[in-house]
C-alpha cells in the first residue's frame, strides 16, 4: 500500500489511510460547484479563478481599447461623445491594470509558489479565497458606473482633482471598488510573504528559491508598503468631495498637487509591481529554453531589490511640468536616470544566459524574447521620459502612452501568456496545440508593434493623450495605430481558445514538460496533483529540481 | 463619410481606400519640433542626444542578442555550456559603464533644466489662465484681455457625426478665435493658472509645457528668436474634462512694432467697449 | 502539555502583546501626525505657502540699490458677481522697505456672503523671501449686499532674495465660501 517515495512518485498523496492517490483527477477534489468553485482554499483552484477572472478582465479592457481606437480611426467624433470616451480611457486602465494584470500575478504567484518552494498550499488558504472572491464585486461595482447618471468616471485612471470631483453618482462606487481592489491586493500580498518565509521546503535558502518566487517576495513588500497610500489618496478624494474637505481645494487651503504627490508615490512603485512578477517569469523560461542555468542568479535578485528600492523615490517624473522647484525637478531627473541601471543589468544578464546556450523556440520561449526585445524599447523611452526638460515635450502627449504600453503589453501581458503558456500543461496534464499558440504570438508580436510603435511618432508630432479627435496632421500614423489595435484584438481570441482546447483535449504531457526545465514543479507528475508537497520534498529531490 | 458603430468592415474599407496622406499639414510626421527659441532648440538638442544614445545602446544589445538567437540555436547542433553561470567583473562593469553614460547624459540636462527655471529679465508678463474649455489671456501691464475659444468652423466639424470632413477645415482643432499676440525678440513671462481644474499650457514649438492649477500661479518665460514671426499652435495637455480635446493654443508672433501697435489698438477698442457697456448699464438702470 | 507545547504557549503569548502594542502605536501615531504635520513643515518649509499666510514683524534695513518689480494679480474663480482687483498693478520696491499694496472686492451678488482670498506667489521660490506683516490672507471675510471694501496687505521683501529673481507676482485667488469651485463643468 504505502510505496517507497522516489523522485518519480513521490508526490503520491499518503492521505490518513495510507492509500496512495492516483494521478488523475479525482484525488480528493471537494465535490460540487459551491465546495469546488467557491468556498474552496486550494491553491491550485484560487490560482485558476484569479486567471480566469484576469482573462475576462483583459477582454473587458480590450474591448474598451478597441472602441477607443476605432473612434481614433479617423479624424472626426463618429462614435462617441467626448465625455464618454473618457470614461473609456478611464475604465481601459483600471480594468487592465487592476482586473487584468494585477490579478494575472496572483494568480500565477497562487499556482506556482507553493509548488516551487515545496509548501503543501499557501499560508493562509481561506484569506486567500477572501482576497479572490472580493475582485468580481469589485469589478462589478466599477463597471455598473457607466450605467448611473453622470456615468463612468471620466478623469482618468489616475483621478486627479479638481476633475475627478465633477463626477457623477459613479465617482463614490469606484472609489469603493478602488478600496475593495486594494485590500484584496494587500491581503494577498500578505498571503506570499508568509508563505515564503515560513513554509520553504527545508534546504531550501532564500538564495535558492526560484526567480519567480524572489520577485513576488519583492513585489509583495511594494504592495503592502503602496496599496496604502492609494486608500488614502482616494479616500481624501472622497471626503473632499463630500465631508466638506479641502485636502486638494486651494479654497479651504489644500493643493490639487499635492493629490498628486500622493497618489504617485503609490502610482510609481504600482508599475514596477505590474513588472517585477514578469522579470521572474522570463527568468526561469529563458534558462530552460536556452538549456543553461540563468546567468549572474545573484546580481538578478540584487538588480530586483534595487529597482524595488529606487522605485519609492522617483515618484514626481510624473510631475515635471506641475511647477516644482528646481531642486524638486533635479533630483527626480537623477534618480529616474538611476533605475536604468539595475534594469540594464538584468537584461544584459538575460541575454548572456542565451549566449553559449542551446536556444529552442516553443510558445513560452517566443513570447519571453519578444518581452526582452521590445520591453527594452519600453525602457529606452522611460529613459528619455526621465530627462525633465525633454519630458516638457513628452509628457501627456502619446510618447507616454507608447511608452507605457510598450512596458505593460509587450513587458507585462506578453510574459503573462508566456507564463501560461509554461506551465499551462503543468497546471492541466495536457499538451496544447504548439502550432496555434505559434500564431498568437507572431500575431500578437506583429501586431502589437503596428499598435504602439506609430504612438511614439504621434507623440513626438505634438498629439496629446486622453483626446477623443485630433488635427489632421495625426490622421496617418493614428490609422496605422487602429488597424494594429484590431488586428492585436483579433488575435488574443486564440488564446482562450487553444486554452480550452488543451483542457478539454490535450495529448498527456509529461512531468517535465520541457527538456531544460529546473525547479521543483518539474518534480510532480503533470497534471500535477490536488494536494502536493503533503510532505516537504526530501534534499534529494530538492537537488534533483535545483535550478543552479 | 460617415462612419456608423456597428460596421467595422467599412470603416476598414473606408480607411484603407483613403490611406493616401492628407494635404495640409506634414503627414506622418516622425520628429518634435526643434522650436522657435534658444530653449526650444536645447531641449530638441537633448531630445536628440538621448535618442541617438538609445539608438547604438539598442543597436548593441540587440545585435547581441540575435547573435544569440542565430549562432546557439539546438535545431543547428548547438551544445549549451553549462559553466557559464556568472561572472562579477561582467556585472561590475556593466553597471558602472551605464552610470558613466547616464553623467554624459545627466549634464546637459541639468544645464537646459536650470535654463528654463530664470525668468529673470523679462519685460513683459502674460496671466495665462485655463478654463474649461477655452483660454484666457491678459497683459498685465495695460489690462488688456483676451478670451482665446476653438475656431468656429472646428466647432462645427468636431460635433458626434457631423458630417463635416475634418480634411476640409483649414487647422482642424488647432485654430481659433483670438489667438494669443506676443512680441518676437522680448523676454516675455507668463503666469499660468486655472479657473476651474488643471489644464496645461502646451506649445511645441516654445517647448513650454505647463500645469494651470486653479488657486496657483505658475511661472514660464520665453524669448522667441527675432526672424521667427508667424502662428504658432499648441494644445491643451492635462485632462480637464469633456472638451479638453478641443482647447487649443494659437500664439501669433509679431514683431515688437507690429506687436506694440497691436496692443494699443486692442485696449483703445477695450476701454471703449467699457465705457459703452457702461453707459448702456446707465441708462436701463 | 509537554515542555515545547507549554513554550510554544508562551512564544505565542508574547508575540500577542507585541501585535497588539504595535496596533496600539499605530493608532497613536495616527493621532500624533495632527501636530507632527505642522512640525515637519515648518522645519523643513516644505509647504508653497506657509510663509505667505503667517504675518511677521520683522523689520531691516532698505536696501536703496536694489529695484524689485512687484506685481499684483487677482482670481476670481467663483462663476458669480464679484468685483476683484488690484488697486495698482505693479510697484517697484526695495528690499528690506515695508510697503503697502491694495485690493478692492466689491460683492455684487446680490446677497450677504462670506470670501475668502487665498494667496500665491510665482516664481514659487520666493515664498522664502517674501515677508507680510499684515494681509487679508484666508481669514473669511463677511461681506454685505453690495459692500464694496478696500483690503490691504503690508509687506517687505527680504534682502536675501536671490538676485536673478527681479520680478515677482503676488496673487489672490477670492473665493466665495457660498459656492468656492464649480462643481458641475460648465456646458
Amino acid at each position: 500500500m504505502a510505496q517507497t517515495p522516489t523522485a518519480a512518485t513521490f508526490d503520491a498523496t499518503l492521505d490518513a489511510h495510507g492509500h496512495a492517490a492516483a494521478h488523475d483527477d479525482h484525488d480528493h477534489k471537494p465535490r460540487g460547484f459551491w465546495d469546488r468553485w467557491v468556498a474552496n482554499t486550494n491553491h491550485k483552484d484560487i490560482g485558476t479563478l484569479y486567471l480566469i477572472f484576469s482573462g475576462v478582465m483583459f477582454f473587458v479592457g480590450g474591448g474598451m481599447a478597441m472602441l477607443i481606437r476605432a473612434e481614433l480611426y479617423k479624424p472626426g467624433l463618429q462614435f462617441f461623445d467626448p465625455a464618454f470616451f473618457n470614461s473609456l480611457t478611464t475604465v481601459h486602465a483600471l480594468a487592465m491594470i487592476f482586473g487584468a494584470v494585477m490579478p494575472a500575478w496572483v494568480g500565477l504567484a497562487n499556482w506556482m509558489i507553493p509548488l516551487q518552494v515545496g509548501a503543501p498550499d499557501m499560508a493562509l488558504p481561506r484569506m486567500n479565497n477572501f482576497s479572490f472572491w472580493i475582485l468580481p464585486f469589485a469589478f462589478t461595482l466599477l463597471l455598473s458606473t457607466f450605467f448611473v447618471k453622470g456615468g463612468a468616471p471620466a478623469g482618468g485612471w489616475t483621478l486627479y482633482p479638481p476633475l475627478v470631483l465633477q463626477s457623477g453618482d459613479g465617482f463614490p462606487m469606484a472609489i469603493f471598488a478602488i478600496h475593495m481592489m486594494g485590500a484584496s491586493s494587500i491581503m494577498g500580498a500578505i498571503n506570499v510573504i508568509v508563505t515564503i518565509m515560513n513554509m520553504r521546503a527545508p534546504g531550501m535558502t532564500l538564495l535558492k528559491m526560484p526567480l519567480f518566487v524572489w520577485t513576488w517576495l519583492i513585489t509583495a513588500y511594494l504592495l503592502i508598503a503602496v496599496m496604502p497610500v492609494l486608500a488614502g489618496a482616494v479616500t481624501m478624494l472622497l471626503t473632499d468631495h463630500f465631508f466638506g474637505t479641502s485636502f486638494f481645494s486651494a479654497s479651504g487651503g489644500g493643493d490639487p498637487v499635492m493629490f498628486q504627490h500622493i497618489f504617485w508615490f503609490f502610482g510609481h512603485p504600482e508599475v514596477y509591481i505590474l513588472i517585477l512578477p514578469a522579470f521572474g517569469i522570463v527568468s526561469e523560461i529563458i534558462p530552460t529554453f536556452s538549456r543553461k542555468p540563468l546567468f549572474g542568479y545573484e546580481a538578478m535578485v540584487y538588480a530586483t531589490a534595487s529597482i524595488a528600492f529606487l522605485s519609492f523615490i522617483v515618484w514626481a517624473h510624473h510631475m515635471f511640468t506641475v511647477g516644482m522647484p528646481l531642486a524638486g525637478e533635479l533630483f527626480f531627473m537623477l534618480s529616474t536616470m538611476l533605475i536604468s541601471i539595475p534594469t540594464g543589468v538584468k537584461v544584459f544578464n538575460w541575454c548572456t544566459t542565451m549566449w553559449r546556450g542551446s536556444l529552442s523556440f516553443e510558445p513560452p520561449m517566443l513570447f519571453a524574447l519578444a518581452f526582452l526585445f521590445l520591453f527594452t524599447i519600453g525602457g529606452f523611452s522611460g529613459l528619455m521620459l526621465a530627462i525633465a526638460p525633454a519630458d516638457f515635450q513628452y509628457q501627456d502627449t502619446y510618447f507616454v502612452v507608447a511608452h507605457f504600453h510598450y512596458v505593460l503589453v509587450p513587458g507585462a501581458i506578453f510574459t503573462i501568456m508566456a507564463g501560461v503558456y509554461y506551465w499551462l500543461p503543468k497546471w492541466v496534464g495536457r499538451m496544447y496545440n504548439m502550432t496555434l499558440a505559434k500564431w498568437h504570438f507572431w500575431l500578437s508580436a506583429i501586431f502589437v508593434n503596428v499598435l504602439f510603435f506609430p504612438q511614439h511618432f504621434l507623440g513626438l508630432a505634438g498629439m496629446p493623450r486622453r483626446i477623443p479627435d485630433y488635427g489632421t496632421q495625426f490622421a496617418d500614423w493614428n490609422m496605422v495605430s487602429s488597424l494594429g489595435g484590431f488586428g492585436f484584438g483579433a488575435a488574443q481570441l486564440l488564446f482562450p481558445y487553444i486554452i480550452w482546447k488543451c483542457v478539454k483535449s490535450g495529448p498527456p504531457a509529461p512531468a517535465k514538460v520541457w527538456e531544460g526545465a529546473h525547479g521543483l514543479e518539474w518534480e510532480l507528475p503533470s497534471p500535477a496533483p490536488y494536494h502536493s508537497w503533503q510532505e516537504a520534498p526530501d534534499a534529494a529531490v530538492l537537488a534533483h529540481g535545483a535550478e543552479h | 463619410m460617415m462612419l456608423k458603430s456597428g460596421s467595422m468592415a467599412a470603416a476598414l474599407g473606408a480607411g484603407v481606400a483613403t490611406l493616401t496622406p492628407p494635404a495640409a499639414q506634414a503627414a506622418w510626421t516622425l520628429n518634435m519640433t526643434p522650436g522657435i527659441t534658444e530653449v526650444s532648440r536645447s531641449v530638441y538638442g537633448l531630445h536628440m542626444l538621448m535618442f541617438w544614445w538609445c539608438v547604438g545602446l539598442a543597436v548593441a544589445v540587440f545585435g547581441f542578442m540575435i547573435f544569440s538567437l542565430v549562432k546557439y540555436r539546438k535545431s543547428q547542433g548547438a551544445v549549451p555550456d553549462t559553466s557559464i553561470v556568472h561572472n562579477t567583473k561582467a556585472e561590475i562593469a556593466w553597471t558602472v559603464i551605464p552610470v558613466i553614460i547616464l553623467i554624459g547624459m545627466a549634464v546637459p540636462a541639468t544645464r537646459t533644466l536650470i535654463e528654463t527655471d530664470d525668468a529673470s529679465g523679462s519685460q513683459l508678463s502674460i496671466r495665462v489662465t485655463g478654463y474649461q474649455w477655452k483660454w484666457g489671456y491678459e497683459y498685465l501691464d495695460n489690462g488688456v484681455s483676451v478670451l482665446s475659444t476653438l475656431a468656429r468652423d472646428s466647432n462645427a466639424a468636431r460635433q458626434l457625426q457631423s458630417g463635416i470632413d475634418p480634411k476640409t477645415v483649414p487647422n482642424y482643432l488647432l485654430n481659433v478665435d483670438h489667438p494669443l499676440v506676443v512680441p518676437a525678440g522680448v523676454k516675455v513671462r507668463l503666469l499660468i493658472t486655472a479657473q476651474d481644474v488643471i489644464h496645461s499650457w502646451w506649445v511645441p514649438a516654445l517647448a513650454i509645457k505647463k500645469d494651470a492649477i486653479p488657486g496657483f500661479v505658475n511661472e514660464a518665460w520665453f524669448k522667441i528668436d527675432t526672424d521667427k514671426v508667424g502662428l504658432y499652435r499648441g494644445q491643451c495637455a492635462e485632462l480637464c474634462g469633456r472638451d479638453h480635446g478641443f482647447m487649443p493654443i494659437v500664439i501669433d508672433v509679431r514683431s515688437p512694432a507690429d506687436f506694440a501697435a497691436w496692443l494699443k489698438q486692442q485696449k483703445a477698442d477695450q476701454d471703449a467697449a467699457d465705457a459703452a457697456a457702461k453707459s448702456a448699464a446707465v441708462a436701463t438702470s | 502539555m509537554d515542555g515545547g507545547q507549554q513554550g510554544q504557549v508562551a512564544a505565542n503569548r508574547r508575540l500577542t502583546w507585541k501585535l497588539a502594542a504595535f496596533t496600539a502605536g499605530s493608532f497613536a501615531f495616527g493621532f500624533a501626525l495632527v501636530p507632527l504635520y505642522s512640525v515637519l513643515c515648518s522645519i523643513t518649509g516644505i509647504s508653497r505657502n506657509e510663509n505667505l499666510t503667517r504675518a511677521t514683524t520683522q523689520l531691516e534695513q532698505a536696501d536703496p540699490n536694489r529695484l524689485v518689480t512687484i506685481e499684483f494679480m487677482s482670481i476670481l474663480p467663483t462663476v458669480g458677481n464679484w468685483e476683484f482687483r488690484p488697486l495698482v498693478k505693479s510697484m517697484q520696491v526695495h528690499p528690506g522697505q515695508l510697503y503697502e499694496a491694495r485690493f478692492v472686492a466689491h460683492n455684487l451678488t446680490g446677497h450677504a456672503v462670506t470670501a475668502q482670498a487665498v494667496p500665491d506667489l510665482a516664481p514659487a521660490q520666493a515664498s522664502l523671501w517674501f515677508h507680510k506683516t499684515e494681509c487679508f490672507c484666508f481669514t473669511p471675510q463677511s461681506f454685505k449686499k453690495d459692500e464694496e471694501r478696500v483690503m490691504p496687505v503690508r509687506f517687505y521683501v527680504d534682502r536675501k532674495l536671490p538676485e536673478h529673481l527681479d520680478r515677482v507676482t503676488l496673487s489672490y485667488t477670492f473665493y466665495n465660501l457660498e459656492n468656492p469651485v464649480s462643481r458641475v463643468a460648465a456646458k
